[in-house]
């Protein structure tokens, strides 16, 4: 069996100044995740699993349900209000909360990849493709510049973006392509974690199919770890082994992604699976 | 007795539909055993659960009762109502395949490909894989031209070959085929046996729901006889939970 890669441990995240009756008047039993005393989002609490090599975790719910708080603590756009994550890597372990900010930034430019539901959070709309590829290349301490170029010419031809658009200005893109330029600056140093944030949402149909397939190929070539978020059904079923269901902040069920769908537990994952198309 | 490799005993699913407060029966009180190279035949009428063992042993449903026991190829004995879930997922991956009644299988990939696939996560070489996928294709008479072309647009009985083909290429150690020959035509049919044959031949265990009691007659070593769980029992767990 392949190595374990992420163990997250009772992840909670509560914007606002918190009060104790937060966790208690929040949830799906609550129905909502808003603190009916103090006004505090409970965006996420309790959240625990783990990830092996090569394994894609998927984790669906409507907005607000927590699950893009969760990848975002994650890859340290946010800090957690309490909880615990440990990240194995190579040949060292890393508690990801109690790392110095210099730490925290360094596995996040060289050992994790996130792509976002928008291009605006993921690229750099001042340079070119090749260049927000050579940013992180350079974040990540290869510094020749005719290396750099030859492997972001590389990566944007892996990705299916024209080779003869590498130094133009992604602003010009189309959604897709500034999705698939995301994907090659985030795969420029390999890691072996990779988030994604609602990548496929707002496309059209044949645009997101062919983000899913390039997504698939990569975890087959690459072996990469992922964790995909998303609000629908289909990607899940397409591209995740087990599958977290998340509502108010709170996961509800777990399982492998067939029997989520097939036989989904929780009433609410019921009705989720019974609505969709 | 040591050529056992799965035990099924008092396997029962039931499923609880929130939305209506119901509890539906699916299989009752379940007992079968697989041996290595032979095949355990499931019969009974439509509605005895005998698709919800198989979803069972594969999990893609979750047990309400009972022990499926497994003896993995290191020796080992689990329970795969209870194995984790990497667990299982490896075991699909080595050693556990399902030949379901429906081809699912990822779009806009070309037929050779999807068969191909199971043993691309094994291992083997792109190119052993395909080469071995396209022996197989032609001996269940899939036309060649297909070979190329994503099975989304293929005729019943086409998918239903691609379906076998991916789930017979890796010889797994166990076998679950959910009406492997339903729409194929006699002579397809002849060529499945024979390779269900060959199969038996090379150890493979296998549960499996035919169609036609003719196939039972011909490939099965033991055969269990099914029935809808009885109503009774329900209702007095629908009365438990409510």
């Amino acid at each position: 069996m392949s190595r374990k890669i992420l163990e997250v441990n009772n992840l909670t995240k509560i914007h606002g100044r918190g009060c104790p009756l937060c966790l208690e008047s929040t949830g799906p039993e609550a129905d909502t995740n808003i603190c009916p005393h103090c006004g505090s989002v409970v965006a996420a609490h309790g959240v625990s699993f783990d990830l092996y090599q090569g394994e894609i975790l998927g984790i669906i719910g409507e907005s607000g349900s927590g699950k893009s708080t969760v990848v975002k603590t994650l890859y340290f756009d946010d800090a957690p209000s309490a909880g615990e994550a440990v990240f194995f890597d190579e040949d060292a372990q890393y508690d990801l909360y109690s790392l110095n900010a210099a730490q925290q930034r360094s596995l996040r430019n060289k050992r994790f990849g996130m792509v976002y539901q928008n291009p605006h959070l993921g690229l750099n709309f001042n340079v070119s493709a090749g260049g927000n590829i050579a940013e992180r290349l350079l974040m990540s301490d290869v510094a020749h510049y005719g290396a750099i170029r030859e492997r972001a010419r590389s990566l944007l031809v892996r990705t299916e973006v024209l080779e003869n658009r590498m130094d133009e200005n992604p602003k010009k893109f189309s959604g897709g392509m500034q999705q698939r330029v995301q994907i090659a600056k985030a795969l420029a140093t390999r890691p072996p974690l990779l988030f994604l944030d609602e990548v496929t949402t707002g496309l059209d149909l044949s645009v997101q199919a062919a983000i899913l397939d390039l997504i698939l190929e990569i975890q087959h070539e690459l072996d990469t770890a992922m964790i995909v978020v998303t609000h629908d059904l289909g990607v899940v079923r397409l591209l995740a082994g087990r599958t977290l269901v998340m509502k108010y902040g709170r996961v509800i069920e777990t399982g492998l992604t067939d029997q989520i769908l097939e036989d989904p537990q929780h009433a609410y994952t019921q009705r989720l699976v019974a609505s969709a198309l | 007795m040591d050529d056992i490799i799965l035990c099924v005993e008092g396997y029962a699913k039931q499923f609880y539909l929130h939305s209506r407060q119901r509890l539906i029966p699916s299989a009752a009180q379940v007992n079968l055993t697989v041996r290595a190279g032979q095949l355990t035949a499931l019969i009974g009428p439509t509605g005895a659960g005998k698709s919800s063992i198989l979803k069972g042993i594969y999990r893609t449903y979750l047990p309400s009762a009972g022990r499926l026991l497994y003896t993995n190829a290191q020796g080992h004995t689990l329970d795969l109502a209870l194995a984790g879930e990497h667990h299982i997922l490896e075991l699909r991956r080595r050693e556990i395949g399902f030949v379901t009644q429906f081809l699912h299988c990822l779009p806009r990939q070309p037929a050779l490909d999807v068969v191909a696939e199971p043993l691309l996560t094994r291992g083997v070489t792109r190119e052993a894989a395909r080469q071995q996928a396209a022996g197989l294709l032609e001996r269940l008479a899939v036309p060649q031209r297909l070979w190329g072309v994503p099975p989304a647009t293929f005729s019943g009985g086409e998918k239903q070959r691609i379906n076998l083909a991916r789930g017979l290429i890796a010889r797994p150690r166990l076998l679950l085929l959910d009406e492997p020959t339903a729409s194929l035509d006699a002579a397809t049919t002849e060529h499945v046996i024979t390779l269900i044959q060959e199969m038996k031949q090379d150890g493979v265990g296998m549960i499996a729901i035919f169609h036609h009691p003719a196939l039972v007659e011909r490939l099965a070593d033991t055969v269990v006889a099914l029935s809808p769980p009885a109503m009774t029992v329900t209702d007095e767990l629908i009365e438990h939970i409510a």
